[in-house]
């Protein structure tokens, strides 16, 4: 192409000015193909009104505006702590490798993309070579554990290990958890992020939130199953102690392992204890559980009272029904009582009136000879016959005559017999 | 039925478009999948080029290779070639190539078939073969196919479409867009780069039944079809004859018995012409073996390559004879056809290649399994191209796509000549080529002077001129446009050398500019709105000031 590019070199300009000549040989309407990204441009560019330089100046700006948004700084701009700068790279299992990267915020947040950015970042800085044009020789120490940190987050099982005894991510729970009585908004508060961090390590996602106080009791419920059941992917093997890699002493090495194996296992129960234990003590502090059981309580009660009402409202029935029953009872003894008096009264009256009746009769019968029939007489008449026999007798002359008359009127009621009387009826 | 249950219970998660080719012959579902590469996806007999047939039998219905086979015993009850057919008149259809299978029949105007003595409209055929190609496609991506693109021949109707639009409603399918064959041919080879070179392209569509020419234009990723020619009297069909003419006259030759006068033996004959005709695209010879073709005898014979190609010498001069029809059609010369693209199940047979580039010079490119590895299979590029387009338009809702069909949009102002910048010997360096649709905005950069001084930037109109001389030897090219059509082409046998020159014919516009510094490159924008303003920029690259000029374009009526 080089003798091409010769061959088609511009002029010196010899006389000619700006000018325009004329316009091009007419236009055709034709017609285009709706096919082909280039046409959907076309149809934008038309249906939109725009020039070609504008519409792509219009695409371009969305394009940027779309990539500028997912490289916009999300890692945020971290100080860098000189203890940081300084540390030794062989000692790189102490170090805080997400804030070596500059991701002490995001830590197991910090997504891969964030992460390589991150590094990069740090490396562009960082690097032995700028380090050397800035005049400090040999000072990779801090590159060293850049590196190192890279490597470690940027693999999976690594970055987990890592991430299991990451203490920069750890929220501790509310002071005075146990003894002192939270309020409800520092209870929410406090928990909330622990159990945020927390859930960080369940194998099982998304993990049930603390949620605040207006959530429900299947909610809280919720929460405090899983995380009394929380299965969790936390594993000690980082802290380790690193096992010697020499093949003379086999011994020493197992006992190592042996150690370390032991100290995982001791930790992860211990872990296990310590989330369990925090876990009973929110469960036993919940306000939303005492909440709820005065709410159950009231409902309960309210529940109790509902059910009772009908057997309330009997009973008052019948306790009102057996005091009307008293009542008249109570009266009906009374009239009786009266009446039994009453009776009595004329019982007593009467037999005196039959005393004196009987009296009366034998008075007058005491001089006469029939004075035993008179007896027996009196003993068949009743009352009435008594007093009218007496008055009768009280009133008659011949007391004789009235016997006899009184003895008849008895004969004639059938009352006695006439031949019991000889004396009185002959 | 274990197909219909698991398409129920599978989740709507996106609706997949797919790409449809809907042949005479042969249709095709292709679809582009996650990452990006284009899946032709194949029916159950594992056929990923599906024959366009259906066949009934008792109660049951056969689909594809399997219903093409049902033409020995069951033809007729076996629709074949019915995609033309569509939304057409009885009386203005050609039934010539339904002559071995179901014949069409005359129903309220319409077409249709008698099978199993039940009248059976061509459109309840084509909906029952979109059907089984949907399913099939709706099998493979495991989610209910709800949207098509699919391609339909150039010379298809407002009406054709519009039928075939209803019939695929019957379905539940949305033709989402019917683009044209040839433009769904050059699809996959046209945007394989992102920023796809201008070209004038030449798409030969040979398929069974018919021939489909056209010349496309393509400016800027915009396709623009200059003209288009069909043939109904020759396609892969009249290659099919020919060999079934020579097996029945070797046949009759051996064994004196005329294996023609027995349909179930030329049902036999041209199933086995089919198989031999594609054996020799890929092999250089192929065995012709039919068994009990006639009277009892069985037929064998070896056929090669060359043999074929003297017997169907005739035919593949009409194809290079078609492809000379449709470049003078479009008004072009074939020097200015830059690429040729091989379409249709015939065109995998690599002498049509050959022929082809013998007679379109070397400087055309001709696009084929047989002259490039990287090609793709002439069978799939339609169904590549609707599932490529299908791509494209899936963001789109159906207003979108109607509000950029409609002529407001498709109907554009195209440049009736080139326009380029001036060279001294008075040579042109186009930048805006012939026929490209407006608005359009392209940037050339060539080298100044090597010495300061003002630089003259001229700008003018291109005219073309073919010129053939006769020479000792070619002649090293003197054209330094990076376009491909505007190269010579060398006829060996007389050494006459016909080439084609661009020189600038009517001056538009001069750009002086001053003070420009020796050997720096010169920078020149040519921008034409829709409104026809067109403007001419030119700078010193790296100098932010840039002399600018206006002029008006006008539009012929």
């Amino acid at each position: 192409m080089a003798t091409a590019e010769l061959l088609v070199q511009l002029t010196h300009a010899a006389g000619q000015t700006n000018k325009v000549h004329g316009s091009p040989s007419p236009f055709v309407n034709r017609k285009i193909e709706c096919a082909g990204p280039f046409f959907l441009s076309h149809a934008r560019r038309i249906l939109r009104g725009r020039t070609w330089s504008e519409d792509e100046k219009i695409e371009q700006a969305a394009n940027f505006v779309a990539t500028e948004e997912t490289e916009e700084d999300d890692l945020g701009d971290e100080p860098e702590d000189p203890q940081i700068l300084q540390h030794d790279p062989k000692e790189w299992k102490e170090l805080d490798l997400y804030a070596a990267l500059g991701l002490s915020k995001l830590r197991y947040k910090a997504t891969e993309d964030q992460i390589r950015r991150a590094h990069r970042r740090k490396v562009l800085k960082h690097h032995p070579d700028k380090k050397a044009a800035q005049g400090a020789i040999d000072d990779d120490r801090f590159f060293k554990c850049l590196q190192k940190a890279f490597e470690v987050l940027m693999d999976p099982v690594k970055r987990k290990q890592f991430d299991s005894v990451d203490e920069g991510a750890d929220v501790p729970p509310p002071e005075n958890y146990n003894s002192k009585k939270l309020t409800d908004e520092e209870f929410i508060e406090g928990w909330g992020k622990f159990f945020e961090a927390e859930a960080r390590f369940s194998k099982i996602q998304p993990v049930p939130m603390l949620g605040d106080m207006n959530s429900s009791k299947e909610e809280v419920e919720a929460f405090y199953k899983f995380w009394f059941n929380f299965d969790s992917w936390r594993s000690f093997e980082y802290l380790d102690e690193d096992v010697p890699d020499d093949s003379d002493n086999r011994d020493n090495k197992r006992h190592i392992e042996k150690k370390n194996k032991a100290a995982r296992a001791k930790a992860k129960t211990e872990d296990v204890a310590r989330l369990r234990s925090m876990v009973d003590a929110a469960f036993s502090k919940d306000p939303r559980m005492k909440k709820f059981r005065l709410e159950e309580k009231k409902e309960k009660e309210r529940l109790k009272w509902e059910r009772e009402a009908e057997s309330r409202k009997a009973a008052e029935e019948a306790k009102k029904a057996a005091e009307e029953e008293a009542k008249r009872k109570e009266e009906e003894e009374r009239k009786a009582k009266e009446q039994r008096e009453s009776q009595k009264k004329n019982k007593e009256a009467a037999k005196n009136a039959r005393k004196k009746s009987k009296r009366t009769i034998k008075a007058a019968a005491k001089d006469a000879d029939f004075e035993v029939e008179v007896e027996s007489l009196i003993e068949a008449m009743d009352d009435v016959q008594l007093s009218d026999s007496a008055s009768k007798l009280s009133d008659a002359g011949d007391k004789k005559a009235a016997f006899v008359e009184i003895a008849r009127g008895l004969v004639a009621d059938g009352k006695i017999d006439a031949s019991s009387f000889p004396k009185l009826l002959a | 039925m274990t197909e219909d249950i698991s398409r129920t219970e599978t989740p709507l998660e996106m609706p997949s478009i797919v790409g449809i080719s809907f042949g005479n012959k042969t249709s095709s579902v292709a679809v582009v999948s996650r990452d990006g590469s284009i899946e032709l996806i194949a029916n159950q007999d594992g056929d990923r080029f599906i024959p366009s047939a259906l066949s009934y039998l008792n109660d049951d219905e056969y689909h594809g290779s399997q219903a093409l086979s049902q033409l020995v015993r069951n033809a007729n009850n076996t629709v074949v070639n019915f995609r033309d057919f569509i939304g057409k008149e009885y009386a203005k259809i050609d039934p010539t190539h339904s002559a071995r299978s179901a014949h069409p029949v005359e129903s309220d105007s319409k077409v249709s078939y008698q099978i199993n003595g039940e009248t059976v409209s061509v459109d309840t055929i084509s909906a029952r073969h979109l059907t089984r190609i949907r399913d099939l496609a709706a099998d493979y991506l495991g989610v209910p196919v709800t949207k098509a693109v699919v391609a339909v021949p150039s010379d298809f109707t407002d009406v054709q479409i519009q039928a075939l639009h209803e019939i695929a409603k019957t379905i539940g399918l949305d033709i989402l867009q019917t683009i044209k064959e040839p433009v769904a041919a050059l699809i996959p080879y046209t945007f394989q780069s992102v920023h796809p070179s201008d070209k004038i392209s030449l798409v030969l569509d040979i398929g069974a039944s018919r021939t489909d020419g056209a010349v496309i234009a393509v400016r800027g990723g915009l396709m623009c079809i200059l003209a288009t020619a069909h043939s109904y009297d020759f396609g892969g069909s009249s290659l099919d004859d020919i060999l079934v003419d020579f097996i029945a006259k070797e046949f009759e030759k051996k064994y004196k018995v005329d294996p023609k006068s027995e349909p179930r033996a030329v049902a036999k004959m041209y199933a086995e012409a089919e198989n031999v005709k594609r054996a020799l695209s890929a092999s250089k010879t192929a065995t012709i073996s039919i068994e009990s073709l006639a009277s009892g005898y069985d037929f064998h014979m070896s056929i090669n390559r060359l043999k074929f190609e003297l017997l169907a010498r005739k035919v593949f001069e009409l194809f290079t004879s078609f492809a000379d029809e449709v470049v003078a059609k479009s008004g072009l010369d074939s020097l200015q056809i830059s690429e040729i693209v091989l379409a249709g199940g015939t065109s995998n047979i690599p002498k049509i290649s050959t022929l082809l580039s013998a007679k379109f010079g070397e400087l055309t490119t001709v696009v084929s399994p047989s002259t490039s590895i990287k090609a793709f299979n002439t069978s799939e590029l339609i169904a590549r191209g609707c599932a490529m387009q299908a791509s494209w338009i899936s963001a789109l809702d159906a207003d979108d796509i109607q509000e950029i069909m409609q002529p407001s949009v498709t109907v554009a102002a195209h440049t009736s000549k080139a326009i380029g910048v001036q060279l001294p010997d008075n040579e042109l360096v186009v930048v805006v080529e012939q026929t490209t649709a407006v608005p359009i905005r392209k940037t050339v950069v060539l080298p100044g002077p090597a010495d300061d001084g003002s630089v003259l930037v001229s700008i003018a109109e291109a005219d073309t001129e073919i010129v053939s001389r006769k020479i000792e030897k070619p002649a090293p090219s003197e054209n330094d446009d990076d376009d491909d059509d505007l190269d010579g082409f060398e006829d060996d046998e007389d050494e006459e050398i016909r080439e084609i020159k661009v020189k600038s014919a009517a001056s538009i516009a001069d750009i002086v500019l001053e003070d420009v510094k020796g050997g720096s490159k010169i920078e020149i924008v040519i921008n034409i709105t829709s409104k026809l303003g067109m403007s001419i920029a030119a700078r010193p690259v790296g100098s932010s000031s840039a002399v600018r000029l206006e002029t008006e374009c006008s539009l012929s009526q």
